[in-house]
């Protein structure tokens, strides 16, 4: 919601297609490569309307943008969709830091430290990495403090935590110290199950660190509970 | 494919496989000694890179020079390999083919016979590894020393080497100390502490005697020069040198993926390698040999020999994972593996760990012998931007998984999830239903604390994080009802 509000205030009408459910990234990532394209092609199919689309979680946003063209090529039909759903598609953080509007509102508040947690698919695949941190300028009383390793993946991995819950934890556990460490009192990122997994963890060791959407923050929605507190 | 003997290679002391990775990831998150080890050598490794490329005007340049001379002499192996083995031969060297693993030890064995070898030097090779020769060599009666310090450490321990550069990587120096103790001073020390240098001149000085009393010395290649001959050595501790030039017989043991172009070419994936390992410029011995000793020469083999080795390698040149024979053996995928960082090399089960490995592993001893190696990836990417020759790793893991699941080597829980969601995605409707009475079932269970720390049919998740129960109305329905407001207003 928070991102909706976002590019509305930026000037856009955003819709939210009917029938949309998943981008087909698990599949993709599990090896099931037929499922992944009907996926693939039901999102190009319900997106082929709109000049932008624009995906609040950098995972998906690679899906769409870097893999639907490498899983329908050779598809006659419907490689050029995907390529051209590729060029309309942005993640978040990407589109407004391109769009690069002023905010005509009040800048939003959030007083106080934050680091921020790079999810992989978005800084790797997608180079996302200043927008966030551009955009975070704007709001007024937040001091960005760096934690290290911050391009270290969080071990959520999709499956992989399912899967391998012992490695994964392993890895979430140095990420939520390198996050203590930064002395933020709240962690910040660009994609769900990074931010869940990190929360996860951080819940069940009772570290007082709050876990939002960047976006959350940037449309001032970041005075509630955090991800995975109760209101 | 390696034979069964060379999959059940290990010591004794060890019982370890691709099939296990799950127990034995989970007995090295364990492993207390382990984790101490691997948190120092974590931070080792990428600092040294780091520093290493910062140094250097455009390490980006020379990565994408890196990877089109591994293409170009991929795509010209053939002719490459037919020149660098007459200009070995020209050089008063021989040159052997070997298929596979058993046709390698077998050659190498009859030359060590030939030459009535009782001991044999080595220095640090992973294709001997691969080919499983120590205990070959062993079962044949001859005293086999490995004289790379890692390498010599873990043959008194008994074990395979954890990591391709640092073989004793897992190793901590109290487990060193304990290991000298009883093979060089039969227990007189007691186990006490010791300091690296001291330790260190203590394995030299043992070596010192077996490099002069060795028959055969057995290396690897770093790369091999087409245009010369000539097989390039890289290490850090000269150990290569002696193994070769003081024996009466050089055995060089080299993939057939190995061969480059040009001398040219050498050096220029030489700066990558030295950079992207240890963050060295160069590392302090690089040595290009070509051929046994010349007359003239002070030094060196009177006979030397060079086994070229397939296993697996012509076919993986043909097929969807060419891309992988571009590998130089760096080392720098493992090192920024958050995986491998985690659990050490020892989980994966054979010969190359980390991502290079859980490629290559499923290649070399089947997929079905290696199910869980293409999972244990979260798919985050970084080892393929710090490889200096731009191996695309997660995408050849997620063609591995792809080749999996059309092959029906997928477990029987995954394929079922996959169907039912995968059958949800494609009726939203359905998928709408799905996820409202998920959420409504999660808030439910989520209770109070509005976060769940038990969760059906995803106890992986739970057991060590909580998992947030959804709050309030899911987002469709919350923008539906935004949607009427607004209509209405
Ligand atoms: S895959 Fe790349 S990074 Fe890994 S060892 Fe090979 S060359 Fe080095």
């Amino acid at each position: 919601m928070a991102a909706a509000e976002l590019l509305e205030r930026a000037g856009y009408r955003v819709e939210v297609p009917e029938g949309q459910t998943c981008c087909g990234q698990p599949a993709w990532n599990s090896g099931d490569e037929e499922q992944a394209r009907e996926l693939a092609r039901q999102a190009i199919h319900q997106l082929r309307e709109f000049d932008h689309v624009v995906v609040p979680s950098g995972s998906c946003a690679a899906t769409m943008i870097c893999h639907y063209p490498t899983l329908l090529a050779g598809d006659r039909e419907w490689q050029d969709a995907a390529y051209d759903l590729a060029r309309r598609t942005r993640e978040l953080t990407a589109f407004l830091a391109e769009a690069s509007v002023e905010p005509t509102e009040t800048p939003a508040r959030f007083p106080g430290k934050v680091t921020y947690h790079d999810s992989c698919s978005g800084l790797r695949q997608l180079t996302i990495h200043d927008q966030p941190r551009q955009l975070l300028q704007r709001v007024e009383g937040l001091t960005l403090q760096e934690m290290e390793d911050t391009e270290v993946c969080c071990g959520f991995g999709g499956t992989f935590c399912i899967k391998y819950p012992e490695i994964s934890e392993h890895m979430v556990s140095d990420k939520v110290e390198r996050i203590q460490e930064s002395g933020a009192r709240a962690v910040l990122g660009g994609d769900l199950g990074c931010l869940m997994n990190i929360a996860g963890r951080m819940q069940r060791l009772g570290v007082p660190v709050k876990a939002y959407h960047v976006a959350e923050v940037l449309a001032g929605h970041a005075d509630g509970p955090g991800i995975g507190e109760k209101g | 494919m390696p034979t069964d003997r060379a999959l059940g290679r290990r010591g004794k002391a060890m019982q370890i496989s691709p099939q296990e990775f799950k127990p034995q990831a989970r007995a090295a998150l364990k492993d207390a000694t382990l984790q101490q080890a691997l948190g120092r050598a974590k931070v080792g490794f990428t600092e040294k890179r780091r520093k290493g490329v910062e140094h250097f005007d455009d390490f980006e340049a020379l990565r994408e020079r890196g990877r089109r001379i591994r293409d170009h002499a991929l795509n010209h192996m053939d002719e490459y390999l037919e020149r660098l083995e007459s200009m070995v031969q020209a050089a008063g060297g021989q040159v052997h083919w070997a298929r596979d693993d058993a046709e390698a030890r077998d050659i190498i064995l009859g030359l060590c016979q030939q030459r009535q070898a009782r001991r044999v030097t080595k220095s640090k090779s992973m294709i001997t590894e691969e080919i499983a020769l120590n205990p070959a060599l062993e079962r044949a009666g001859m005293d086999v020393v490995e004289t790379d310090l890692g390498e010599y450490i873990i043959q008194l321990a008994k074990e395979p080497p954890s990591h391709i550069i640092g073989p004793a990587i897992h190793k901590t120096r109290q487990q060193i100390s304990e290991l000298f103790d009883t093979y060089h001073h039969q227990g007189a020390l007691k186990a006490k502490l010791r300091e690296i240098p001291e330790l260190v001149t203590e394995a030299r000085e043992v070596l010192r005697d077996k490099f002069l009393s060795a028959d055969v010395g057995i290396t690897g290649a770093n790369f091999l020069v087409a245009e010369t001959g000539s097989i390039v050595l890289v290490t850090n501790e000269g150990n290569a040198d002696l193994t070769h030039t003081l024996p009466g017989m050089h055995i060089s043991v080299a993939g057939i993926d190995k061969v480059v172009p040009t001398l040219e070419d050498a050096t220029t994936l030489l700066r990558l390698l030295g950079r992207s390992a240890t963050g060295q410029e160069m590392s302090c011995y690089t040595t290009f040999v070509t051929g046994p000793r010349r007359t003239d020469d002070p030094d060196g083999p009177e006979e030397f020999h060079l086994v070229l080795l397939d296993n697996g390698r012509s076919r993986m040149l043909s097929g969807p994972y060419r891309d992988m024979l571009r590998c130089i053996r760096c080392a720098a995928c493992m090192n920024h593996c958050p995986v491998y960082g985690a659990i050490g090399g020892h989980a994966y089960g054979w010969v190359y760990p980390g991502p290079m490995g859980s490629v290559l592993t499923p290649l070399f001893v089947g997929l079905e012998n290696a199910r869980d190696l293409p999972h244990a990836c979260t798919l985050n990417g970084r080892c393929a931007t710090v490889c200096p020759v731009k191996i695309p790793l997660p995408d050849l893991l997620r063609q591995l998984r792809s080749d999996q699941f059309r092959q029906d080597i997928v477990d029987r829980r995954t394929r079922l999830g996959l169907r039912v969601w995968g059958y949800l995605a494609r009726q939203p409707r359905l998928y709408s239903l799905a996820t409202r009475v998920g959420s409504r079932l999660l808030r439910i269970l989520g209770g109070r604390r509005g976060r769940l720390s038990r969760l059906p049919l995803a106890g992986g998740w739970t057991s060590g994080r909580d998992f947030p129960a959804p709050q309030g109305a899911r987002f469709r329905d919350q923008w539906k009802k935004r949607q009427q407001q607004r209509r209405q207003a």
